[in-house]
């Protein structure tokens, strides 16, 4: 078992987002993850990432606590917002970042990125926050699969890109390791329909459905 | 801490490319210049002139300039990359907020600390220029005591950046403890006495609280000992703890209630939400 939510419940000034939450992800599970606005997926997914403290329940992501292990719990986990952040950081400077601080290989990082058809190289000293929404999707994305994870959490990671950048993202998609596990918060299941076994109804901060495909 | 570093690294970097850092360094280094330029530095007013003239009204700018300064570019680091999802980006990572945080801090106070520091040098050395004596005690105890002052700003902003979800809250706070502080320099300070509402124990404590009156009575009794030049308060201070206790305490007082406000930030980062 990769992650378990057990009973998890949240608020926000009064509101539960999260409750009573139940989720398990296995290994080589591929989750749609879908629901209105306000269902809790974004609230479960950033639980997950050790990012709220959650009321009552419990979160394990390999067995580990992500407030207490957050550094051993992110080792192994790749995520990519909804929306690029305006980060001021140059391109390059990011790239030191996710190089030092998660043992990725910037070379990896290039190869990803021309595989995206995004030429980094020549980019290096321009902010990130320069960078048209879709390159800046690109770079996330190829961020995120260079890194040795079990899970790849992606929040609508396809909002930005252009039809062709999205057909590369789900050709890429489709020569990840079969035992990593991907989570994908969609509103657009058609689009993922073949990268997923498996799909997650959430609404009102329930689960209200959960089945393999 | 190889992340730590790493952290403070690429915030100064990303300092350096801000605007704010520009005119923060313009501001105090042209002020200096202009010191020099319109001949501040020759005219003696209460018997200080030359270097010692340029110093005295460097250290009233930087009372009122350093801490605004110093809250409304830290204020935001936090708040601001919470509110813009840099921060739920960049914490996705395997970086640990201990790391995260107090890189954050390492790097601003580079950014804030040296360009006052460098504006200092350029007085001294202009002052040199002029024929004066290189006074090293004296440049050595102002630049701990701005060092001190900055340090417990950048610990408030981290504080409020941290406490304060909005960017828009911190901003308004920092600026309402700038006006109290600055306010209980010296106005409301008179007239709290001069009302004889209050004993003047509450006065004298208030006055040895604030941080910026601290800072104030410590650079000013570099150049006048005696203290002639501002008001009872100071006096009373000076007397009750001697020179060289009052500079021991303009120093380290601030950097003591710095760290307490950065270290209950740091605590407030890894107890509550990060987003």
């Amino acid at each position: 078992m990769l992650a378990i939510a057990k009973d998890v419940t949240k608020s926000f000034m009064g509101t539960k987002v999260l409750d009573n939450v139940n989720l398990t992800i296995n290994q080589g599970d591929r989750i749609a993850m879908m629901g209105p606005n306000g269902a809790g997926k974004t609230t479960i997914v950033r639980a997950l990432l050790g990012f709220y403290h959650i009321d009552s329940g419990e979160i394990r992501v390999n067995g580990a606590d992500p407030i207490k292990d957050r550094v051993e719990v992110l080792k192994y986990i790749s995520f990519i917002p909804q929306l690029p952040p305006p980060v001021k950081l140059s391109i390059g400077e990011l790239l030191s970042f996710v190089e030092k601080s998660s043992a990725i290989s910037r070379e990896k990082i290039f190869l990803e990125s021309e595989r995206m058809d995004l030429d980094l190289k020549n980019q290096l000293n321009k902010p990130f926050f320069k960078l048209s929404g879709g390159m800046k999707q690109k770079l996330l994305i190829a961020i995120a699969l260079s890194k040795k994870s079990n899970l790849l959490i992606f929040d609508e990671p396809t909002a930005n890109l252009d039809p062709k950048g999205r057909e590369k993202f789900y050709e890429l998609l489709t020569e990840i390791d079969p035992s990593c596990s991907t989570l994908f918060i969609t509103h657009r299941l058609d689009e993922i329909e073949g990268l997923v076994n498996r799909q997650i109804y959430m609404d009102l901060g329930k689960v209200v459905e959960d089945e393999k495909i | 801490m190889k992340n730590l570093l790493l952290i403070a690294y690429l915030d100064v970097k990303e300092s350096l490319r801000s605007k704010w850092f520009y005119v923060y360094s313009v501001v105090f280094g042209g002020l200096m210049a202009l010191f020099f330029i319109t001949g501040v530095s020759d005219s003696v007013v209460m018997g200080f002139t030359g270097l010692s003239r340029t110093l005295l009204i460097f250290i009233q700018v930087t009372i009122i300039i350093l801490p605004i300064f110093i809250l409304i570019t830290t204020v935001k680091s936090i708040s601001g990359d919470r509110e813009s999802n840099v921060l739920e980006y960049m914490l996705s990572f395997p970086v640990s907020l201990k790391d995260y945080y107090w890189g954050k801090m390492l790097g601003r106070f580079s950014t804030v600390f040296l360009p006052v520091f460098l504006a200092l040098i350029l007085g001294v050395v202009f002052g040199m220029l002029k024929g004066g004596v290189l006074p090293w005690k004296m440049i050595f105890l102002y630049s701990a005591l701005l060092f001190s002052l900055s340090f417990v700003f950048l610990g408030l902003a981290f504080f409020l950046s941290t406490i304060l979800k909005s960017t828009d809250i911190a901003l308004g706070a920092s600026f309402v403890v700038w006006i109290v502080l600055l306010a209980f320099i010296d106005i409301a300070l008179m007239g709290l006495m001069l009302q004889n509402r209050v004993s003047d124990d509450v006065v004298i404590t208030l006055a040895m609280l604030n941080p910026i009156e601290v800072f104030r009575i410590g650079a000013i009794s570099l150049f006048d000992p005696e203290l002639t030049v501002i008001g009872p308060v100071a006096y009373y201070l000076l007397d009750t703890l001697g020179s060289t206790w009052l500079i021991v305490y303009a120093f380290v007082y601030p950097i003591v209630i710095g760290l307490l406000l950065s270290y209950i930030g740091y605590i407030a980062f890894r107890k509550k939400d990060l987003l």
